[in-house]
């Protein structure tokens, strides 16, 4: 059974073609890398798959069930979360508020029960409080919980947006270069927390250009080149694949 | 078919006004992301001072009608020009870094300051331009009777945007303008004095939009303190309905607002006028939500 | 410190309660101008404080919901103060009609439409249409309205009217503010891509934000129609909507406690200011643009919001 199916997947902006006819799997439980050089398309495949750019063609199933071009919000709740690139929290407001947002899908109370503090709003917005709290311990902020999002480390604030994904309950979170300004140790703890999510039963599709990183953590690689994709396998594989250390090792190694 | 061609032709007159003050919003609007309210006031202090120094001054008689008026026109220009750059300098720059909503409300309370300060001057009642001026002769075209004022207006007006859409595009200081447009931090890095690009946007934009009131005073001969407001917002609706921050869309809409407005009124409704605007406006941007010539951003995620 | 602010509230509730007793009737029906463009600064604060979205037109809310009051009063008798709910529901499915097509559309486009259908509708109301608007003149001759047996005449006896309604949005909309509700409207403002990404339906909120307004503006509107017995388009012009726009901005965005001091500053000081006679504009213009300068984010700026957290959890760091 696959959790993510996506197949022959294509976007263009204007005339370059940014993903073309890309297809790979993800299965349940799992760690998927998607890697490639800059410009290969990576971040336009996440943006494909929650929909907040439209696909030109192909199909994406998730559980069995067509997402292409989905409203975000309903690709969202569906089970996939999502953590962005350039970090996009909520910069003024609270860690607690910005992981609350996670819970939103979550919860149901609307304009009225939010005007008039019915039982059942307050019973839910204690619970999302709780939830919330949860979240962010999973990922050790708790302590941070009522600081703005500004003011936390950059470390820190990539961990918050984990939170936040984690909080809308997803079955598969997509994370969008999670190491990108960790220090080292801070590198480390993302790994083991990889580590607990999958324990926790949620699969992880994850864009990384810390290689050692990815073969770590990964148990299946996706590699995109020029916005198609050029191979995919176990780390092991991928390390010894030609093409690949032609396209991306080898200009990684220049460095 | 006559009433259609004069209509026409009144129509484009009009768009080429509200064009060349739309023009003053969309240059500030481009470099700043601001929308400067008070742009409108200084159509009407255009006005104002171009009755001024036409009296006081007698420029027609001594140099002719067209020779003074000409004259007349860049003097107004150059002093529209130097209030609208003190108008950055005390009500915008302090606010550069600021919200965009408290910016807004900077430019609608200079706005409010502008009017009321030529209300104090000039007193509330109408004043009239000289009839006399230009010649009061038609031409006779395409089968119609065109007045000379008209025809004026709308050469000129197509005139000045033509200098300035080649000062946009093919000069180093256009380039300067336009790249600080598109990403400011970068324009910084390739060495491009943003300052400078500002203040030059905040001469060229109200040196355009004081001989857009001068011209309404000339073309419908009476002016009132609160004009401006109305033929602002006309003007902003022109630029908004070309792609607001685009040159050539300001050109763009206002000469089709002009047309669509004198049309409307004529075959339409003359009571439903602005609305007919507005509405036209609306439609628009439902099928094209970022103007006729607007790009449409995909935003970079 | 809960207890401070206890005591706060209620000392100023007991001024507010006494305060036109001391007061000529002028005064007191300034107060109640106050009060009215304080209520209507709070439902726009909800479009333009917390959802970030550029609204200049509000006073076509405003209109809609006062006109449905004179129409109804006038032509089928219908105590005034009854249509209050009717008022609203007619002014919020209006702004749902406007603006559920234009929702999409960026700020400064959205700015441009918002005063479009301002001026759309001003001009309609000049027109008379469907009849029913009565032109330029407007409507004259609505109910003075009664409340358990009381008629309403002084603008004493409509100062206590508008303080109930006042207080009332107040207490409503704070709750707004802590919910899930408020909260997505807040996200919208910051960042409207992670708004998404976080799973949150951005088109909703903003065309709920925007009733949720209009329906407060609407309800404002009866009372106001029946405080001024008449009412005419002048009165819901695009510098009505500036106004209301000014008193968000001015008194702090997105802040309950600012728009209320927005409400007394941008009314009242015009009022002190009478002396000054031609001039008192002119200052007021000024003074916009120092009050910008001097205080961006407002007089009084929202702050965040209080969470008690859970049991057993360490408390953070300080919130602000």
């Amino acid at each position: 059974m696959k959790l993510l199916s996506v197949s022959r997947l294509t976007k263009s902006f204007g005339g370059l073609t940014a993903v073309n006819s890309v297809s790979f799997d993800v299965q349940p439980d799992t760690v998927v890398g998607l890697i490639g050089p800059n410009g290969a398309g990576k971040t336009t495949v996440f943006n494909l798959i929650t929909g907040i750019y439209r696909a030109d063609q192909g199909e994406i199933l998730f559980k069995d069930q067509s997402i292409v071009n989905f409203p975000t919000h309903r690709i969202i709740s569906q089970g996939i979360a999502r953590t962005f690139q350039t970090i996009r929290l909520f910069q003024n407001l609270s860690a607690l508020e910005n992981v609350l947002a996670g819970c939103h899908s979550q919860m149901k109370s609307g304009v009225l029960g939010s005007l008039f503090h019915t039982p059942r709003q307050r019973r839910e917005e204690k619970m999302a409080l709780e939830e919330a709290m949860e979240a962010l311990a999973f990922v050790g902020l708790d302590s941070n919980a009522l600081q703005m999002a500004r003011n936390l480390s950059y470390g820190k604030q990539r961990l918050l947006e984990i939170a936040r994904a984690l909080a809308t309950k997803p079955s598969l979170i997509i994370l969008d270069e999670p190491a990108g300004g960790m220090n080292e140790h801070e590198t480390w703890q993302l790994v083991a927390l990889i580590g607990k999510m999958k324990e926790r039963g949620i699969t992880v599709l994850l864009i990384e250009h810390d290689m050692s990183l990815v073969m770590r953590v990964c148990e299946n690689i996706v590699v995109l080149e020029y916005g198609s994709k050029i191979a995919e396998g176990p780390p092991q594989e991928i390390k010894t694949d030609p093409r690949v250390i032609q396209a991306y090792l080898g200009v990684e190694e220049d460095d | 078919m006559e009433q259609f061609l004069q209509q026409l032709t009144n129509g484009l007159a009009v768009g080429s006004i509200y064009a060349l003050i739309a023009l003053g919003y969309t240059m500030v609007y481009g470099v700043l992301k601001l929308i400067n309210f008070a742009h409108s006031e200084l159509v009407t202090l255009g006005a104002y001072l171009g009755l001024t120094l036409l009296t006081s001054l007698a420029l027609a008689d001594r140099l002719g009608p067209l020779l003074g008026v000409l004259l007349l026109a860049v003097m107004v220009m150059g002093l529209i020009a130097v209030v609208g750059a003190m108008l950055d300098r005390v009500a915008y720059r302090p606010l550069r870094q600021s919200p965009r909503l408290s910016a807004v409300v900077s430019a609608l309370g200079a706005s409010i300051f502008l009017q009321n300060t030529i209300m104090l001057i000039y007193g509330a009642r109408y004043l009239n331009y000289p009839h006399d001026i230009l010649p009061k002769m038609t031409i006779h075209m395409v089968g119609i009777d065109v007045p000379l004022v008209r025809i004026l207006i709308l050469c000129v007006s197509i005139l000045m945007m033509g200098g300035l859409f080649f000062f946009i595009q093919k000069t180093k200081v256009g380039t300067a303008i336009r790249a600080a447009a598109i990403d400011q931090g970068a324009a910084k890095l390739v060495g491009i004095d943003v300052n400078l690009v500002v203040l030059l946007v905040f001469l060229v934009g109200p040196a355009l939009g004081g001989a857009a009131g001068l011209m309404l005073g000339l073309y419908y001969g009476q002016i009132n303190f609160a004009m401006g407001w109305s033929y602002g917002l006309k003007a902003f609706t022109a630029a908004i309905l070309g792609g607001i921050g685009n040159i050539p869309g300001a050109m763009l809409g206002g000469l089709l607002l002009g047309v669509v407005e004198a049309m409307g009124a004529t075959y339409i409704s003359f009571a439903w006028k602005d609305a007919i605007a507005f509405l036209v406006l609306i439609l628009i941007l439902i099928v094209r939500p970022t103007g006729l010539l607007g790009e449409r951003v995909a935003e970079k995620v | 410190m809960i207890q401070y602010k206890t005591i706060a509230l209620i000392i100023t509730t007991g001024i507010l309660a006494v305060l036109p007793q001391f007061l000529n009737p002028y005064w007191v029906d300034v107060l109640n101008n106050i009060g009215i463009y304080a209520i209507l600064g709070l439902s726009l604060n909800i479009i333009v404080g917390h959802t970030g979205l550029f609204n200049l037109g509000h006073a076509s809310f405003f209109a809609v919901g006062a006109y449905t009051a004179a129409i109804l009063n006038t032509q089928y008798e219908i105590p005034v103060l009854w249509l209050i709910p009717v008022c609203g529901l007619s002014a919020g499915l209006f702004a749902l009609i406007v603006a559920r097509p234009i929702i999409h559309l960026r700020g400064d486009y959205l700015c441009i439409v918002t005063i479009g259908v301002n001026e759309i509708v001003r001009i309609a109301l000049i027109n008379n249409v469907f009849g029913l608007t009565g032109g330029s003149n407007g409507i004259f001759g609505i109910d003075r309205p009664n409340v358990f047996g009381m008629t309403l005449r002084t603008p004493m006896e409509f100062y206590y009217l508008i303080l109930a309604f006042g207080a009332v949005t107040i207490f409503l909309f704070r709750q707004l503010e802590y919910s899930r509700f408020g909260r997505a409207l807040n996200y919208l403002r910051e960042d409207e891509t992670a708004a998404q990404g976080s799973g949150i339906n951005t088109a909703h909120y903003k065309l709920a934000a925007f009733v949720v307004g209009a329906v407060w503006a609407g309800m404002v509107g009866n009372i106001y129609a029946a405080k001024m017995t008449i009412i005419s388009p002048e009165s819901f012009t695009f510098w009505e909507s500036v106004i209301i726009f000014v008193i968000v901005i001015l008194g702090g965005s997105g802040s309950i406690p600012g728009v209320i001091l927005g409400a007394v500053l941008v009314v009242g000081l015009p009022e002190l200011f009478r002396d000054l006679a031609n001039a008192r504009m002119l200052v007021f213009g000024a003074a916009m643009v120092g009050m910008m300068i001097f205080r961006t984010q407002g007089l009084l700026p929202q702050r965040p919001r209080k969470y008690t957290l859970p049991q057993g959890r360490r408390n953070g760091e300080g919130g602000e």
